[in-house]
């Protein structure tokens, strides 16, 4: 029997199957374009499945046109994370438009979730932007920032501030590279305020297409010496804990 | 909307076109919001009716109430005290303004951090789509927090009978006879506003009238304590919202007879949500008509609201004042006991309205407590942080909310909300 999650975010799509052993079957991904519904019928089609759960910000959408069972990215991404590694209690998730923190009991239930406000700073859109002013590759954006040689600050974190701050550096020959690690630190030092207001100790699971960027998961761990986990493709983790989630309704 | 009233509003001065468009709003609101709940109390027809006429027939009513020689005061806040209107043969409004309206104008005379009930107070006046304001002989404003104090500076210029009551911020004996003068004062000036001195039978029956108000909220209050709850959160917030606009002997009596119909329903076991949704107590910012926003998410994903701790809800409802008392001096000091007790976040220190929301939460057997803050309200929000601190260390869950009346936030809001009610479950 096989359960699938999808994650309606608002930049991707993503699709994943678990066997009855809770193990990815499969994963599929697609962007979420101007018509999610769409999209997502798109990656259903030709899947077979006993139960689907949606999650993200589309879910409801998705709840209405598919008549499925809705979860929140909260508790899906808490239950993904804890099934890679089941004894961390504190997880953090940075996708595209949106950033969270979220701690857990010991049984897995969620104890205190924070989440960003309503603007970009601190999200994957945040570094995306800043990555494109300082003229990287997102993709290998954190590998450039690790680069760096010196430690320089940047203030601003909202995104239009940022930007012109960015602009005034490079004017003052500030390399990019100091200038990326810089950008990196003020989403870390964003983000670890999260994480402080909702769990104090412990490791802790960083997903989220973010995670995958190396500079932010080593400033994060310098920053509040805990160790940081980072799962197998974690950007899918929030559909993988939908898919769980789809197969613990009995 | 019958031609009668058209006039009629066109007579108060209201801009119609404006006053059209609010009313559009509301209208489409209501509906989505109240009337495609499930299972609600047929006493809830009442209410309903209420809305429909809140700037109709209750404008009527109260201008043919000005015809006959009463007088109209509006109000902003629960420390104006109600007995003391009464008493006077005069009639008392709540004016809190729940919506945004006439924003542009607004920020031209506030700063844009100005929490969205002030700024909405300034819309309503500066758009001229308030009947009841329009309405007014006396504005009440009073010295709370910074924002409306300042506020009421600048409102002076645009509202002509604007009296401003200073309140104390500090619950001692000082702050006690601060609240005595001021309460002194604002009979005397009451009374010659109408005409009519207070006597010690008129207060007396102004109290009762006052206090019937109240108990028959309480009633309806602890039905709510009963699994499955009997009525919405929605229903009942209304039910408090309307407190402040309606002939008060009406109210209470319609107010009882719902009680009636959801003693019944809990005895049946009937509820407007299934028996063990989880409950929630909602904590904070008072919240005026039409802001519905909170609620409406809330119980559209699947929780009851049980309680309000604000001052559209229990904070300002709580607590009758004692009857007994025989000269106007005894009454009015009876008068300043229980709106002294008011434990508003402008008091400093104010450990009152900690021990409150715990006690909610425990006769209303909620599961967790949404505080739910206006953006900018500095008095709440940071009363927000040790509340949170002091009932997690209880293990009673608690989301802090900041939002504002715009509908931007709902998205992530429905996700937090959502969230947190996966975690009551
Ligand atoms: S919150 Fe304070 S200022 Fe506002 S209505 Fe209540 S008592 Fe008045
Ligand atoms: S919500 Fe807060 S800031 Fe606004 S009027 Fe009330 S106490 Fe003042």
């Amino acid at each position: 029997m096989r359960f699938a999650g999808i994650d309606i975010g608002s930049r991707t799509i993503k699709l994943v199957m678990v066997d009855d052993k809770g193990q990815i079957a499969l994963s599929l991904q697609t962007d979420t374009g101007f018509d999610p519904i769409a999209e997502a019928s798109k990656l259903i089609n030709g899947v077979s499945y006993h139960r689907i759960m949606a999650t993200g910000y589309g879910r409801n959408l998705f709840e209405i046109s598919f008549d499925a069972p809705t979860v929140t990215e909260i508790k899906a991404h808490a239950r993904g994370a804890r099934a890679f590694f089941p004894d961390v209690r504190t997880v953090l998730d940075i996708g595209g438009q949106d950033s969270k923190a979220i701690s857990m009991l010991a049984n897995g239930r969620v104890k205190k979730f924070e989440m960003n406000d309503r603007c970009a700073a601190g999200t994957g859109k945040f570094l995306e932007i800043m990555a494109r002013t300082l003229g990287f590759d997102i993709e290998n954006f954190g590998e450039e920032a690790l680069l760096a040689e010196n430690d320089l600050n940047i203030s601003s974190m909202c995104t239009v501030f940022a930007e012109s701050e960015v602009t005034s550096l490079i004017a003052r020959g500030r390399s990019p590279r100091d200038i990326a690690r810089g950008l990196h630190a003020s989403v870390v030092r964003r983000v670890a305020g999260m994480i402080s207001r909702v769990s104090s100790e412990g490791d802790i699971v960083f997903t989220g297409g973010v995670a995958r960027n190396p500079c932010m998961r080593a400033l994060l761990s310098e920053k509040l010496t805990r160790n940081v986990l980072v799962p197998q493709d974690p950007q899918l983790v929030g559909a993988f804990g939908a898919a769980l989630l789809a197969g613990d309704i009995s | 909307m019958s031609e009668d009233y058209k006039s009629m509003w066109l007579h108060l001065g209201l801009d119609l076109a404006a006053h059209d468009v609010l009313l559009g709003i509301l209208g489409k609101a209501y509906q989505d919001i109240f009337l495609s709940q499930n299972n609600r109390p047929e006493g809830m027809g009442y209410f309903d009716f209420v809305m429909s006429e809140v700037h109709g027939l209750r404008i009527k009513e109260l201008i043919d109430e000005k015809k006959s020689g009463r007088k109209i005061i509006g109000s902003y806040c629960v420390f104006v005290p109600e007995e003391i209107v009464l008493a006077a043969s005069a009639t008392l409004v709540g004016l809190c303004s729940g919506a945004d309206f006439a924003m542009e104008e607004v920020e031209k005379l506030l700063p844009r951090n100005t929490c969205a009930l002030i700024k909405s107070s300034f819309g309503f006046k500066l758009g001229k789509v308030c009947p009841y304001l329009e309405n007014a002989d006396m504005v009440v404003g009073e010295n709370t927090c910074d924002g409306k104090k300042k506020a009421y500076e600048s409102l002076n210029s645009m509202v002509k009978n604007l009296y401003v009551m200073d309140l104390p911020q500090v619950k001692s004996a000082q702050g006690r006879a601060l609240l005595k003068t001021e309460y002194d004062r604002f009979k005397k000036s009451v009374e010659e506003l109408t005409g009519i001195s207070i006597t010690a039978g008129s207060l007396k029956q102004a109290i009762r009238t006052v206090n019937a108000k109240r108990a028959a909220i309480h009633r309806l209050s602890s039905l709510r304590k009963a699994d499955p709850a009997p009525i919405s959160g929605l229903d009942a917030l209304l039910a408090n919202q309307v407190f402040f606009y309606d002939n008060p002997a009406r109210f209470t009596a319609s107010v009882n007879k719902i009680c009636d119909e959801l003693e019944k329903r809990v005895k049946e076991k009937k509820g407007a949500f299934p028996e063990k949704s989880p409950r929630i107590l909602v904590s904070c910012c008072p919240q005026a008509v039409p802001n519905w926003k909170l609620p409406f998410i809330v119980e559209t994903s699947g929780a009851v609201i049980v309680g309000e701790e604000s001052c559209v809800g229990e904070r300002g409802t709580r607590n009758l004042t004692d009857e007994s008392g025989q000269t106007v001096e005894e009454m009015m000091d009876a008068i300043v006991d229980r709106y002294f007790k008011v434990d508003c976040a402008i008091f400093t220190p104010n450990p009152d309205r900690l021990d409150h929301i715990q006690e909610m939460v425990k006769s209303y057997r909620a599961d967790g407590v949404i505080h739910y803050g206006l953006q900018f309200c500095q008095p709440y929000l940071i009363e927000s942080m040790p509340i949170e601190k002091a009932l997690e260390e209880e293990n009673i869950p608690c989301l802090r909310i900041e939002t504002d009346y715009s509908m931007e936030d709902v998205g992530q809001l429905k996700t937090r909300i959502e969230a947190f009610i996966e975690q009551l479950r």
